[in-house]
């Protein structure tokens, strides 16, 4: 019998459930090498830091998206939710002169009411997750030309010092909304496996019948899932509306897509039920050091980040099968 | 004799399926310090009963009294609360959740709402000593077998510490230790003031372990009695409504030895096939109208040789001739394609098409075999589907119910039907007879001996002894992934085979 119960969960077994982490942390390891093989700039620390800064905001939205994902669903709508963040923070800033201490409740309030309305419609009326967080994408891109169809830049001294500040560690530096995106992970990865609600989670993601059986709150966690990927993509919103000092209804295109990718690439499964916040963090980082080698190359154009993206979920969805069908047996 | 008050008193219940009266009018009452048996053949409402208790589905009439106060729980989480805990008849836990979580999920000790896990893995390894059960706390609960999962999900049952503790059906996958185990420890909680509510079709089981029966026939209640003052033929004339034919006809079971065909070449003959950590290398020959019977304690090896032979796995030693030519049997669908088909005992991932009815589960495989481009007419397709709901005694004899709303002993039955259908020349039946009623176990073991009879050579696989020393006419016996011993079966006892189990060599 095993004498060493470690604290994590996970910690335990570290074989076979690790696996795709592993492999994503190996990837990205390789990644890396190459990167500063080729391009001797690639070696310095400050340009692994920069990707966290470039990407804090998908790692925010990303880590709400492993909620989701764990319970087997999927959130189309967040990167709309985080265009109709930026507008609505931008709006409420510029043309309504609401100060930032209200702006950012309301708008972190707004985002997690639409998670728990799609949450609800998919639980008790039983609608595919797929279908409802589609009709919320559209909905909330809707809205955001309602607020207006132009970019509304943002002035606000609050906003510009968040995009002007830098947190100093020695010679290197990040934004503080990376600081904020570590926090959400730390704060979420340790929700998932300290509390009900996150065990919950993944045992709605294994079997959802048997978690009913079982007496588990299913309604309320599926729900709350959303509302925490409502409230991650709002986060996530507030976020880059600093990076961007601008609210428009045409940020964040296609960034559901980005931030499945990034679940899936970090080794959580689809179908649910397994899966680790680090994977994530892993999965946005992989994302990152691909833009910036291709940035570094220039040659390259920006059309191969998405056929490298493209292929790596398809390595990564076969791995995933390849250890599921070891597993079953 | 004077009675205490009833723990649970159910009167009055009626429930309703679209199509279906699963229950009406049932009463049933449980006292503390008792093991009460519910019993009734399958698709009696056994299962909707426990289901309605237990607030899974809303009753349509009737009154539930818990320790004297009238409920009507919501689901299961409230019933839990309220203290009663179940185990329901289809594995109701998170295959990718560890053991110890499944043990503790929805109730785990916490400190500042913090899960505490060494806590989790100290009480969840002590529990599963307990019940003598030497597994790994913090595996995954899907890298173990069904047994063992269904020991998982009484213990989580056991440790809910309720008043009222319900299993439904949890011995079908148990073995005859694992079995002693499970009446051990419901012995003692019984001591303890805690009344069990217990589904088995085994009826030494309910001889053994309880105090009182209620039978239940088509969804209305037929009787309670004391087990004590009940014969057992009366108990098997309440289930099934008849009188004693059915139960004589299980006696007279043939057991004829076909000499002759051993001489022909075997259908089926596997030398030295094996697999790494499976099974050992092993030989079997299978003839023509011949009954092979596995015998065996759970996990050693059974299905893993049935497997094999399928081709489900992969086999790393030896080789499988077919009418004496070697063949590569590397899959499910060659093996199919040399007539062999495997009947698994896990209907519900390897098996059924739950969303499916009755009739497309039923002819799937024969289709696959044909080729989808050649669809079996309609016509033909009722006629074979009807033949076997018959002679399967599939109740209700709807070929186009769903199968998730069939009764789970119905539901294995549409699985046999499934495979019998294709005639193959060789069948593999693993646990056929598993959760299915006495009437109907008659009934499959007579349909054995008639394929048979007609030349089909079948292996056939079962924890209970008693049936597979009935129906073989040769007998192979697996300890600890070994094949033993391989035996005709004349004059063999159980205790013969128990022995060889035991020792792990021929006597
Ligand atoms: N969800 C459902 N929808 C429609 N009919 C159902 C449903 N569940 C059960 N039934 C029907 O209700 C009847 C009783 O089923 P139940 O599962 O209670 O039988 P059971 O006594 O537990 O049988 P078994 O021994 O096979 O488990 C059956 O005829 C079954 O087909
Ligand atoms: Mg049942």
């Amino acid at each position: 019998m095993t004498s060493l119960t470690g604290r994590w969960p996970g910690l335990r077994r570290p074989q076979r459930k690790y696996i795709p982490v592993l492999a994503t942390l190996s990837l990205l390891a390789v990644m890396y090498g190459v990167g500063a093989v080729r391009y001797e700039a690639f070696s310095d620390g400050q340009v692994i830091l920069n990707v966290f800064v470039d990407n804090a905001f998908l790692l925010v939205v990303a880590a709400g998206m492993t909620f989701v994902i764990l319970t087997g669903g999927i959130d189309l709508s967040v990167g709309s939710v985080v265009a109709l963040t930026t507008m609505l923070s931008a709006s409420l800033l510029q043309e309504q002169g609401w100060p930032p201490y209200a702006v950012l409740p309301f708008v972190l309030f707004v985002g997690a009411l639409l998670g728990f309305a799609m949450g609800c419609i998919i639980h008790y009326f039983e609608i595919q997750p797929f279908i409802v967080t589609l009709a919320g994408m559209f909905l909330a891109r809707g809205l955001c030309y309602t607020i207006s169809t132009s970019s509304i830049p943002i002035t606000d001294p609050f906003w510009t010092s968040m995009a002007q500040s830098k947190v100093r560690f020695g010679e290197y530096f990040v934004s503080p909304s990376v600081i904020v995106a570590l926090v959400v992970v730390i704060v979420g990865a340790y929700v998932l496996s300290h509390t009900r609600l996150g065990r919950n989670t993944y045992a709605i993601g294994g079997n959802p019948a048997s978690a009913l059986l079982m007496g588990l709150p299913v309604a309320r966690t599926q729900i709350t899932v959303y509302a925490i990927s409502g409230f991650c993509s709002a986060l996530g919103g507030v976020l880059l509306s600093f990076y961007m000092l601008s609210g428009y209804g045409l940020h964040a295109v296609g960034m559901e897509l980005d931030a499945i990718a990034a679940v899936v690439i970090g080794g959580t499964l689809l179908t649910g039920g397994s899966g680790y916040l680090v994977g994530t963090v892993l999965g946005v980082l992989v994302l990152g050091v691909i833009q910036t080698i291709i940035t570094f190359d220039g040659t390259l154009s920006s059309w191969w980040t998405k056929i490298v993206i493209g292929a790596l979920l398809f390595v990564f969805i076969l791995l995933q099968r390849v250890i599921g069908a070891r597993k079953a047996r | 004799m004077a009675e205490p008050a009833a723990i649970l008193a159910m009167t009055g219940i009626t429930k309703e399926f679209p199509g279906v009266k699963a229950l009406s009018d049932v009463d049933f009452r449980l006292f503390p310090g008792e093991v009460h048996a519910l019993m009734g053949e399958n698709g009696a409402g056994k299962s909707t009963l426990i289901k309605a208790l237990t607030g899974v589905y809303d009753i349509d009439g009737g009154e539930i009294l818990l320790e004297g106060e009238a409920v009507r729980f919501t689901g299961p989480l409230q019933a839990q609360q309220a203290g009663v805990s179940t185990v329901y008849q289809e594995i109701n836990l998170c295959p990718n959740l560890s053991v110890a979580e499944n043990i503790f999920i929805g109730r785990e000790p916490r400190r500042l709402g913090a899960i505490q896990w060494k806590k989790i893995h100290r009480r969840a390894t002590e529990l599963l000593r307990r019940l003598r059960l030497d597994i790994d706390a913090s595996a995954l609960l899907g890298t173990y077998s069904i047994a063992v999962q269904q020991m998982v999900a009484i213990a989580r049952a056991i440790d809910i510490s309720a008043k009222v503790l319900i299993f439904d059906e949890p011995t079908s996958s148990l073995d005859a230790k694992e079995c002693e185990q499970l009446f051990r420890v419901m012995r003692q909680l019984k001591d303890e003031g805690i009344a069990i509510l217990f589904v088995t079709h085994f009826l030494d089981q309910v001889y053994e372990v309880t105090d009182r029966v209620t039978v239940l026939r088509n969804g209305r209640l037929v009787g309670e009695r004391l087990t004590a003052e009940l014969a057992q033929i009366d108990l098997v004339a309440m289930m099934i409504g008849k009188e004693l034919e059915v139960l004589e006809q299980l006696d007279e079971q043939p057991k004829s030895s076909p000499a002759a065909l051993q001489d022909a070449s075997p259908v089926v003959a596997a030398s030295e096939l094996g697999r790494d950590g499976a099974v050992a290398p092993f030989n079997l020959a299978i003839h023509r109208g011949e009954v092979v019977g596995l015998a065996g304690l759970l996990g050693s090896g059974r299905t893993e040789v049935a497997r094999l032979l399928f081709g489900a796995d992969r086999a790393d030693h030896g080789q499988i001739r077919v009418d004496g030519t070697t063949v590569a049997v590397r899959n499910p669908r060659t093996a199919m394609a040399h007539g062999i088909a495997f009947c698994s005992e896990n209907r519900r991932t390897e098996g059924l098409v739950e969303d499916l009815t009755v009739r497309e589960n039923i002819i799937l495989a024969l289709q696959a075999e044909r080729g989808w481009s050649r669809p079996i007419p309609r016509r033909r397709q009722e006629e074979l589907v009807d033949k076997y709901i018959k002679a399967l005694r599939i109740t209700p004899a709807n070929p186009d119910m769903v199968v998730r709303n069939l009764s789970g002993g119905n539901q294995q039955k549409v699985l046999l039907a499934r495979w019998l259908i294709t005639e193959p020349r060789l069948l593999i039946l693993d646990e056929p007879t598993r959760g299915i009623d006495v009437g109907a176990k008659a009934e499959i073991q007579r349909l054995v001996v008639s394929l048979a009879d007609g030349g089909m050579a079948v292996l056939f696989i079962s924890a209970e002894l008693e049936e597979v020393l009935r129906l073989s006419h040769k007998i192979a016996v697996l300890r600890d992934r070994h094949l033993v011993t391989e035996m005709p079966n004349d004059g063999v006892d159980v205790e013969h085979v128990m022995r060889i189990i035991a020792s792990g060599a021929a006597v």
